[in-house]
């Protein structure tokens, strides 16, 4: 695949869809009709629904991160204004048991009640859920649930947790070991090693993080008692994946449980997973016989919306005399929380040690990973997912034997980058990278950086007493998560195609409707764009809905970068059946053969008799009067698709910072960030811009910023926004972006995603510029966040510049 | 628990409302009076997604009692213009200064007031004043280029109405 570049450096200009022809509609930086009702309150979330005689719902959560529940006690506030009723696991007649939706071999499938009945094992637990006539009624009777606990000792870090003389958190797993699982060759990799000029090794911690939706977790149920339809408007990113996993959960049939997602307010892959509260809300609703809605507040989300990374790993590399990289081991403990998450078994395993050949041709691999059952809150995907955890191992360790060999960081991955010419590239840890130019990315960024001048004024500022670095991330990600057969192999419970129908009403206007669910990225804009360019009609003609299990035939939703790659491609798929129906009723009036009738830019035209044509929203007239449509035909113009793609879509890049590191503060002030990204081709440049942008910003956000911290009780002690730090304005640089364009042959848009690009790349390019810059301190390795504490600590502990 | 008689002007109609003197004017726009353009995101006073202007500034309203701002005029998102038309709402368009929305009210409304004492400020100055308005979507800079963008506009319009000519850098 030929890759090509576009240059942006000063922003991508967003234009007006009305200026932009059809023809040219694909690819169009156009202003997204999402954001009228947005930047007006127009725009409904799901808290924002109001229905009659609707009922507020509390919970009671647990006061321990590690508890016997002694007894609950309801009865005084059950005796409070407007409490409605209140409930405890006592009276749930319900499997009530959370499933997981990823297996490996070794997994312990414990238990994962919605409701703690006799122990609870992190503070987010709920024992008691209240329900009230109103909002803050509800909270009162919640805070009045008398709760007696036995408490326990509690474990919140992997490798304590896996330590023999741990507190068991599960007994029914005997040990808080949640899986061991291995990738790659561990003999062949053991003599890569025995056999190295040099090694490298790197303790390296990843911290955990709370996502941080601006929009917490809420959920509105509503129960018709006469049909027994049970109706959720809930913050979810895959509706229909909340329903099939709910409808067991709550024992409701699937087919009378419809959930739908209206605007819903970020998610980071907080709002894939089913939580025991949207169950309890919609349990509640039906004993009620009244509609219930259910808001966390943002104290509860810290607790218990599913957290991300969590790893402590050893990652260690070996060299040859000439600086090529021989050899790659990994030994990874991984953070699994209180229970096992929808998708967690997933993420520390195939989206993770799939990831760590980077972008370097390593001719053996071995990984280890051990998952853990500990006190903090369930461990899922939060953007990224499993690969920013990859990244960081491989371009840390990367950075660090370059350091090693002598060698200058750019050109020790040039050297070890997978060439141009050895796509599609199968890496030894079962990935085949479908296409690439890694070179382009590293030339483009050193280019923008000025790197060989930045060298020269290194050095001077280290003469005056000033540290500079430069931190390089050559990054690369499997995304548009896919291929069905695949990832059940690999222990997914799900398929993960992606479902869409097309469907041209009588007047010729168009509604698209597709089982992904946006919340934030744009979706209505793009898929009209995709929709536009190939029927050929006109964009303000074209409606897309999104998010609605009654609406949308099957969907599995937004996460993982695929709504582009998968569901784009189930929307390409259903517009060529489209034309290909609409082609047999163009011939049949224009009396010519279908074989020689050219679709192009919205009209059938017989071949060589450009008088001889019909326009598709005629076609589609024609197919609803159903008057003279061919004999053999049903009349309607409409068609669904399941696109199922032959492999993952591998993005890559390169991002680079430079910063100044004052050595008396530890402060860091960036100097630089430029993102040099391959998402393939891009249907909306501004939002690909956006998405570069605000993943960057998750990115430093981790870098710099934050952390879950945990006590010795495993309470969280950053549990609220001012605690955790979560970045401001002034906390994030001007970021430069540009970009090349390699198109992915696994999709028919050639696309390969975008959305986590930038939390994959910018962590370890800020670290590796940190390093780099405390070079004279012979500081190797700082773990993230880097305050200014722990860099002045790092700088200090070595006594000082050598 | 008793309830007190408050005035509230909001978008320029005038609501008489009985409240509990614990009630956040969040939840008074939000649930009571059916205002849900402004957010809850925090509690805490630090994400800004309920930003509202009380008489003229810009306050959070989940740190503000609904008794607090009783005989207060209030100006929520979906007052601050007639059409959605506003400088600051055309030009979050323009920049892509949203992606999921959510803090975009509290945002723009934190900025409209931002911009009434400062029309022209740089990118430095306009971080600044956004640190009380938390967005985990845009990474912040096109957010930037949305004030920048509006502040330019506004001043366009100001000399425009003044009759005069544009004095680039006048304040």
């Amino acid at each position: 695949m030929a890759t090509e570049e576009t240059d942006h450096e000063d922003g991508v200009q967003s234009i007006d869809p009305d200026d932009v022809d059809t023809e040219d509609i694909l690819g169009s930086a156009i202003e997204r009709r999402e954001d009228p009702a947005l930047v007006s309150g127009e725009a409904e979330y799901t808290d924002d629904i109001q229905k009659p005689e609707m009922t507020h719902m509390a919970m009671v959560r647990s006061q321990y991160a590690h508890a016997e529940i002694e007894e609950v006690d309801t009865s005084a506030a059950e005796e409070m204004d407007g409490v409605v009723a209140v409930y405890t696991a006592d009276d749930l007649d319900v499997p009530g048991n959370l499933p997981v939706g990823w297996l490996l071999d070794s997994l312990e499938q414990v238990n994962h009640p919605i409701l703690a009945g006799d122990r609870v094992r992190y503070q987010g637990d709920a024992v008691a859920i209240v329900v009230a006539e109103e909002r803050y009624q509800a909270h009162d009777a919640a805070d009045a649930v008398d709760v007696e606990y036995e408490r326990l000792d509690a474990v919140a870090h992997p490798g304590e947790a896996l330590d023999d003389d741990a507190p068991v958190i599960h007994e029914e797993a005997g040990s808080n070991q949640a899986f061991d699982w291995e990738i790659g060759d561990q003999e062949a990799t053991k003599q890569a090693f025995e056999e190295a000029e040099t090694t490298v090794s790197l303790d390296l911690h990843n911290q955990l993080l709370i996502p941080n939706a601006i929009e917490p977790r809420a959920t509105v149920a509503d129960y018709h008692p006469r049909t027994d339809e049970l109706e959720l408007d809930m913050t979810s990113q895959n509706p229909h994946v909340h329903r099939l996993l709910m409808s067991g959960v709550i024992d409701h049939p699937e087919h009378k449980l419809s959930i739908r997602a209206p605007e819903v307010g970020g998610g980071f892959g907080s709002k894939i997973h089913h939580y025991a509260d949207e169950a309890l809300t919609a349990l509640a609703a039906k004993d009620l016989e009244r509609p219930v809605k259910w808001t966390a507040t943002r104290t509860e989300t810290y607790i218990t919306d599913a957290q991300g990374r969590g790893h402590e790993t050893t990652g260690e590399m070996a060299l040859d005399e000439d600086g090529n990289i021989t050899g790659l081991r990994v030994h990874t403990k991984a953070n699994m929380g209180a229970y096992l998450s929808t998708f967690a078994p997933s993420i520390p395993t195939y989206l993770y040690a799939t990831l760590l050949s980077g972008q370097y041709e390593i001719p053996t691999i071995y990984c280890t990973v051990e998952g853990a059952f500990t006190n903090v809150p369930p461990v899922d995907a939060y953007r990224g997912a499993g690969r920013p955890e990859a990244s960081y191992v491989v371009e840390r360790l990367v950075r660090q034997a370059a350091r090693e060999v002598d060698m200058d960081p750019a050109e020790f991955r040039r050297q070890n980058f997978v060439p141009g010419d050895a796509f599609p590239y199968e890496t030894p840890v079962a990935m085949a990278y479908d296409s690439g130019d890694y070179q382009k990315t590293l030339d483009r960024a050193k280019e923008m950086l000025n790197y060989e001048e930045f060298r020269e004024r290194q050095e001077q500022a280290r003469e005056d007493g000033r540290y500079l670095g430069v931190g390089l991330s050559a990054y690369i990600e499997a995304c548009g998560i896919a291929p069905s057969e695949l990832v059940g192999e690999l222990g997914a419970q799900a398929g993960l195609w992606e479902s869409s129908v097309v469907r041209f009403q009588p007047s010729g206007t168009v509604t698209v409707y597709v089982g992904t669910s946006g919340h934030g990225q744009g979706h209505d804009t793009t898929y009209a764009q995709i929709v536009a360019d190939k029927l050929g009609v006109d964009y303000d003609d074209i409606e897309v809905e999104e998010g609605d299990t009654d609406e949308i035939p099957q969907g599995m939703g937004t996460y993982g970068s695929r709504s582009a790659a998968v569901g784009g491609g189930a929307i390409v798929e259903s517009a060529e059946k489209v034309i290909e129906k609409g082609r047999k009723i163009a011939a049949h009036q224009l009396e010519a053969d279908p074989e020689d009738v050219e679709f192009e830019n919205g009209e059938y035209q017989v071949a060589g008799a450009p008088d001889r044509s019909v326009t598709i929203q005629d076609v589609a007239g024609a197919s609803y009067l159903a008057h003279d449509i061919p004999d053999d035909m049903e009349p309607g113009l409409e068609a669904t698709s399941f696109f199922d793609p032959e492999n993952f879509v591998f993005p890559f890049g390169m991002h680079a910072a430079i910063v100044e590191v004052d050595p008396d503060t530890g402060e860091i002030e960036f100097e630089e960030y430029v993102a040099v990204d391959d998402v393939g081709n891009q249907i909306n440049p501004k939002i690909v811009e956006g998405q570069i942008h605000g993943g960057i910003a998750q990115g430093i956000g981790q870098a710099l910023y934050e952390s879950a911290e945990y006590d010795d009780n495993a309470q969280l002690t950053t549990g609220s926004m001012q605690d955790y730090a979560v970045p401001k304005s002034s906390h994030i640089p001007e970021i430069k972006t540009a970009s090349t364009v390699t198109e992915s042959p696994h999709n028919p848009l050639g696309v390969k995603g975008v959305g986590e690009a930038g939390t994959i790349a910018a962590p370890q390019a800020v670290v590796n510029a940190v390093v780099d810059a405390l070079e004279p301190f012979d500081v190797d390795h700082i773990d993230m966040p880097l305050t200014n504490e722990r860099v002045w600590r790092a700088i200090n502990e070595n006594g000082g510049e050598h | 628990m008793t309830e007190q008689d408050i005035t509230l002007t909001v978008n320029g109609t005038e609501h008489e409302l009985s409240v509990e003197p614990r009630e956040l004017l969040v939840h008074t726009l939000r649930d009571d009076m059916g205002y849900t353009g402004p957010n809850v995101g925090c509690e805490t006073t630090m994400c800004g997604a309920c930003t509202v202007q009380m008489d003229g500034d810009a306050v959070k309203a989940c740190t503000v009692l609904a008794v607090q701002a009783d005989g207060a005029e209030i100006t929520t998102i979906e007052g601050l213009s007639d059409d959605g038309d506003h400088p600051l709402q055309e030009s979050f368009q323009e920049e892509h200064g949203l992606q999921c929305g959510y803090c975009t009210p509290g945002m723009i409304m934190t900025a409209a007031d931002y911009l009434e004492d400062k029309p022209d400020p740089d990118r430095e100055e306009i971080r600044e004043a956004l640190e009380g308005n938390i967005c985990r979507c845009t990474g912040y800079q096109n957010i930037v280029n949305a004030v920048e963008s509006a502040a330019e506009k506004m001043h366009a319009e100001d000399a425009a109405a003044d009759g005069g000519v544009i004095e680039e850098g006048g304040d």
